[in-house]
């Protein structure tokens, strides 16, 4: 269990979660990043770009 | 090759599908490295890495196209090619290829100013369709129904979009039966297929469109694989049209393409199957200029 850093809500990761992973908060529906999985660390996820895809 | 290959993934954020395809490396016991394409760095006179296979796996069509023109360089095979990136990343590129391969498309029409795409407009009828040369994910596609929808569509782009957005790319509506068509493709070989199915006219799987299993025989997957062929061949994503009177057309190749939704209707293990290929390539690469070996 982390905080989210948008709104403090709680948050639980996959036990196999991996850096760069998106994961919604379900408290404020922010998209998060995992930056890092020891410790792990969430920032907001960067915003889609036109050039995105697949 | 007698060592191990030596692999790296590019990517940004961890999809699902990164996380499948990383997740059957680590399952096979081959090392890689991950270029993370928002901490990367390039110099240009210098060979850093130096891989023997790089498979690009970018959100970014922009970070992608750059970063593997510059492995390409040094000699590092490319999991798609750079060139294929390329054509894949840009509809109307794509379009050209698919054309002079003698692949069928929807009647299609471009133009550079408003003025000359309402007349390309008017030539082709409406309902049509106005998609950005570059995009995904359904997003920025615009069914025109008449005059007026499309002049107010085309002042929007004239004034807000990029230069891109302004090659205004222009195609008859496709009166397909609630559904298009995405087929796998590894190297040119067609792998399973989907039928998309929404109530929207935007059938994305990223738009909420529901996958089912569709067969890939027949004429299906031979025009999968001549514009899978088209394209330069690779790891690929066909998506196709059908017409009212069953007539196939190619929309798109995707180049980064999105599985998750398709591999349970399908029942192939798509990730597997990719990964497949891009340790494939590591052995015995495809014979092209750009693919002498790393040293
Ligand atoms: N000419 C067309 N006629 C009818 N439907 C279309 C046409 N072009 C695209 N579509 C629908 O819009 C979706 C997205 O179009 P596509 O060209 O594949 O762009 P994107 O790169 O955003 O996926 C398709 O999957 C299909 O359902
Ligand atoms: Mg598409
Ligand atoms: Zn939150």
């Amino acid at each position: 269990m982390i905080e989210c850093p948008e709104c403090a809500g709680g948050i639980t990761t996959p036990s196999d979660v991996m850096t760069g992973e998106i994961v919604p908060c379900a408290h404020c529906g922010a998209e998060l990043e995992v930056t890092e999985t020891t410790p792990l660390a969430l920032a907001a996820a960067p915003e889609v770009q036109e050039d995105w895809g697949e | 090759m007698t060592s191990q290959p030596r692999i790296a993934v590019l990517c940004s954020r961890i999809r699902v599908e990164e996380k499948l395809l990383l997740q059957e490396l680590e399952r096979r016991g081959v090392a890689f490295d991950r270029l993370d394409d928002s901490k990367v760095r390039f110099r240009l006179d210098e060979p850093e890495h130096i891989y023997d296979v790089v498979y690009d796996r970018s959100v970014s069509f922009g970070r992608s196209l750059y970063a593997l023109r510059i492995l390409e360089g040094r000699g590092v095979q490319c999991v798609n090619r750079a060139d294929v990136v390329q054509m894949c990343g840009d509809k109307l590129a794509t379009h050209v290829a698919l054309v002079g391969a003698g692949v069928p498309c929807p009647r299609t029409a471009v133009a550079f100013t408003p003025a000359a795409a309402l007349e390309a407009l008017e030539d082709l009828g409406y309902p049509a369709v106005i998609k950005p040369v570059v995009g995904s994910w359904g997003r920025l596609i615009a069914r025109v129904n008449d005059v007026d929808a499309a002049e107010a569509v085309l002042e929007d782009r004239a004034v807000l979009g990029s230069w891109q957005q302004q090659v205004y790319y222009l195609q008859e509506f496709v009166d397909k039966p609630g559904r298009d068509i995405r087929v796998f493709v590894v190297g040119d070989v067609p792998l399973c297929a989907i039928y998309r199915r929404s109530a929207h006219w935007i059938t994305n799987t990223a738009r909420g469109g529901e996958a089912s299993a569709c067969p890939v025989d027949g004429d299906l997957g031979a025009m999968a694989a001549s514009a899978a062929r088209a394209v330069g061949g690779g790891l690929l994503a066909v998506d196709l049209v059908e017409d009212r009177a069953g007539a196939l057309s190619v929309i798109e190749v995707n180049h980064t393409m999105e599985f998750r939704n398709s591999i349970e209707p399908t029942g192939v293990d798509i990730p597997a199957r990719m990964i497949d290929w891009v340790l494939a390539q590591a052995e015995s690469p495809l014979g092209t200029s750009t693919t002498e070996a790393a040293t």
